[in-house]
């Protein structure tokens, strides 16, 4: 006799995507985003300024999530799409 | 014998059901029709069957005369036995007899063309069938057959209905249920064993669990009067929308038994609403996890633990509505170890954390009273706290102050010793304990401020120095660079007592109490949330 059980997941097949080309350089403007653990804004101003001094031509924005312990917001995730063409995103303990 | 009055209860549901032969016959067919629900072990449809071949071969040209069997075997041989020309139509599934709803056999339906109940009745009493005979001879316009009415007995109590026998009634009862749900249905290989297979799918949590088969799921979803596909939650961090039947099919494998659906229905609506937030509670790297806390009559009903072991293993509501919550979170949130769940450590509550509080045993308001519920009401309250209880020994301590004072030094070591600041805990007092506290009248408030006096700390103390680098970080007090008063201003260990919850349980011997530690909390981080619980009858 077959054996049935019912799916105790979401059904859900994961979307797949494909990595963005990468053009061997970087231009335009790129977004710092911490997500707020603590010194994560010593990193972020070490990276940042290092940047600035290997491309000066690059737009740096940075970014800062409310807290560490939730997903972005959405208007966050919006807003970062909306004004970047690249994300780093970086955390610190 | 009754004639039905209603037109509302006049409709007969309607079925279609094979013949020996596997002829099929729909009812209704538009011609009036007799129903005889029998089965082959009991005596008294052995006496109505001769009757029902003899209304056939008289009537069949007006009405259609129907045997209905409710087993397969027994059909063949009553069919054998009574030399039956008569159709003989197979309700061993039940599930007709069950719509139909009667408790005893023979049951004797006479309905008209369009399927309206004329007339039903149960058992054998003889004046009712030879009224019968006489109204099915008005009705297909024929004589009514010789029958030597005397002969037969005047009156016999009929037989159980095999649709009502224990376990029967809970299984039909399922399936009626199951039409609703949708879930897909995962057909495994002929070789395939059932156990390995959901392990090697990583759907379990590490421990076997109960294959989720949709007779089982089915008889899960009787537990609730929800559909089940009513939506319970969207569930993070896959933000997957969870049914009633998903919870069902996980309450299955966690090994809930129906009774408990309600309570891991609650929990999982409550787990998942942004001030809990169980996406935090279970990304994070300490290691942390819903702490489930039933409160009210359902505790009772479900002979929920919240004596000895309460905090333990042994009971299969407490381990099982816990790991329900937990399996929940895996399969349909997408949180697994290694993946979005990424404690460091981890702690084996993480398996399940669930108990009940012994609110008979406490000189206080139970928590759900406290938090806005009546008494009378059963409720869930879950709480983002560390994935596992430790214990505080206090076996000399005589008066109140002495004791809540030595509980306070237990709670300091929460996160670490000088880290104060600290947000929510939970406080699992024993009842040895709480009579201790209750003998000098002591309010829970009175514990609470108690737990802070003892706590406090000189600002001075508590900053990371040479021999302990943790510590409280002048900062969450607002402030930069502290001042020597500021260095002696006295923090408590919690930023306010109300972030100190009190329940009361465990074993009436022992004088040790237990604490849950807690994990970022508030608004950055997790807040501890309650629910009503569905109540079933």
């Amino acid at each position: 006799m077959k054996q049935v059980i019912v799916d105790p997941t979401d059904e859900r097949v994961p979307i797949r995507r494909s990595l963005a080309s990468r053009s061997g350089s970087i231009t335009g403007r790129v977004a710092l985003l911490d997500i707020a653990k603590p010194r994560g804004d010593v990193l972020m101003n070490r990276l940042a300024q290092r940047l600035s001094e290997r491309l000066p031509a690059v737009e740096i924005r940075r970014y800062r999530k409310p807290t560490f312990t939730k997903p972005a917001p959405e208007e966050l995730r919006r807003r970062i799409a909306e004004e970047s063409d690249f994300v780093i995103e970086a955390l610190a303990d | 014998m009754s004639d039905t009055a209603s037109a509302e209860s006049k409709k007969l549901p309607e079925f279609a059901l094979s013949d020996l032969s596997g002829k099929t016959y729909s009812f209704p067919s538009g011609r009036p029709a007799l129903l005889c629900f029998v089965k082959e072990d009991c005596p008294t449809c052995g006496i109505a069957m001769p009757l029902v071949e003899a209304f056939h071969r008289a009537f069949s040209g007006g009405v259609d005369v129907l045997a209905v069997g409710q087993d397969a075997e027994g059909n063949r041989i009553l069919a054998q036995r009574h030399s039956l020309t008569c159709p003989m139509l197979d309700d061993s599934a039940l599930s007709v007899s069950f719509k139909y709803g009667f408790d005893s056999v023979p049951t004797v339906i006479l309905a008209d063309g369009g399927g309206n109940r004329l007339l039903e009745f149960s058992g054998f009493v003889r004046d009712d069938w030879k009224d019968l005979s006489a109204r099915l001879a008005a009705m297909s316009d024929r004589p009514a057959p010789d029958i030597d009415w005397p002969s037969l007995p005047e009156w016999r109590a009929g037989c159980g209905s095999k649709a009502v026998e224990p376990g029967v009634a809970e299984r039909l009862e399922a399936e009626a249920r199951g039409d609703r749900m949708q879930a897909r249905r995962i057909e495994l290989g002929d070789n395939e064993d059932v156990f390995e297979f959901m392990f090697e799918r990583g759907l379990t949590d590490g421990l076997p669990v109960v294959p989720p088969t949709p007779e089982r799921v089915a008889w899960m979803l009787t537990g609730t009067r929800r559909d089940p596909r009513d939506i319970v939650a969207t569930v993070p961090p896959n933000l997957a929308p969870l049914t009633v039947e998903k919870v069902a099919v996980n309450a299955v494998m966690a090994g809930c038994r129906p009774e408990y659906l309600p309570v891991v229905i609650a929990a999982l609506d409550a787990v998942c609403t942004d001030t809990f937030n169980i996406h935090g509670v279970m990304a994070t790297t300490w290691g942390a996890t819903p702490v489930i806390i039933v409160n009210g009559p359902i505790r009772k009903r479900l002979g929920m633990n919240m004596g000895i072991m309460a905090l333990g293993y042994g009971s299969r509501p407490n381990a099982t509505i816990g790991r329900a919550v937990k399996l929940v979170l895996r399969n349909v949130g997408g949180s697994r170890p290694g993946d979005i769940e990424r404690s460091a450590l981890g702690a084996i509550g993480k398996f399940t954390t669930c108990f009940a509080e012994w609110e008979e045993r406490s000189p206080w308001e139970p928590l759900h009273v406290e938090r806005g519920f009546k008494k009378d009401e059963s409720v869930v309250t879950v709480f983002g706290l560390e994935a596992g209880s430790r214990q505080i020994a206090d076996q000399t301590s005589r008066t109140a102050r002495a004791l809540v004072g030595s509980l306070g030094l237990g709670l300091e070591a929460c996160w670490h010793p000088k880290q104060h600041g600290a947000g929510e805990v939970l406080l699992v007092i024993s009842p040895e304990h709480a009579d201790t506290i209750a003998r000098d009248e002591w309010s829970k408030s009175q514990v609470r401020n108690r737990i802070q006096e003892v706590t406090a700390r000189p600002l001075r103390d508590l900053l990371p120095d040479e021999d302990s680098g943790e510590g409280t970080s002048p900062r969450i007090l607002g402030i930069k660079e502290p001042t020597p008063e500021q260095l002696a201003q006295q923090v408590p260990k919690f930023r306010s007592p109300e972030n100190i919850n009190i329940i009361v349980a465990g074993g009436e011997g022992g004088k040790f109490s237990a604490i849950f530690a807690g994990w970022v909390s508030g608004p950055m981080g997790s807040s501890s949330v309650s629910r009503r619980i569905e109540e079933m009858p």
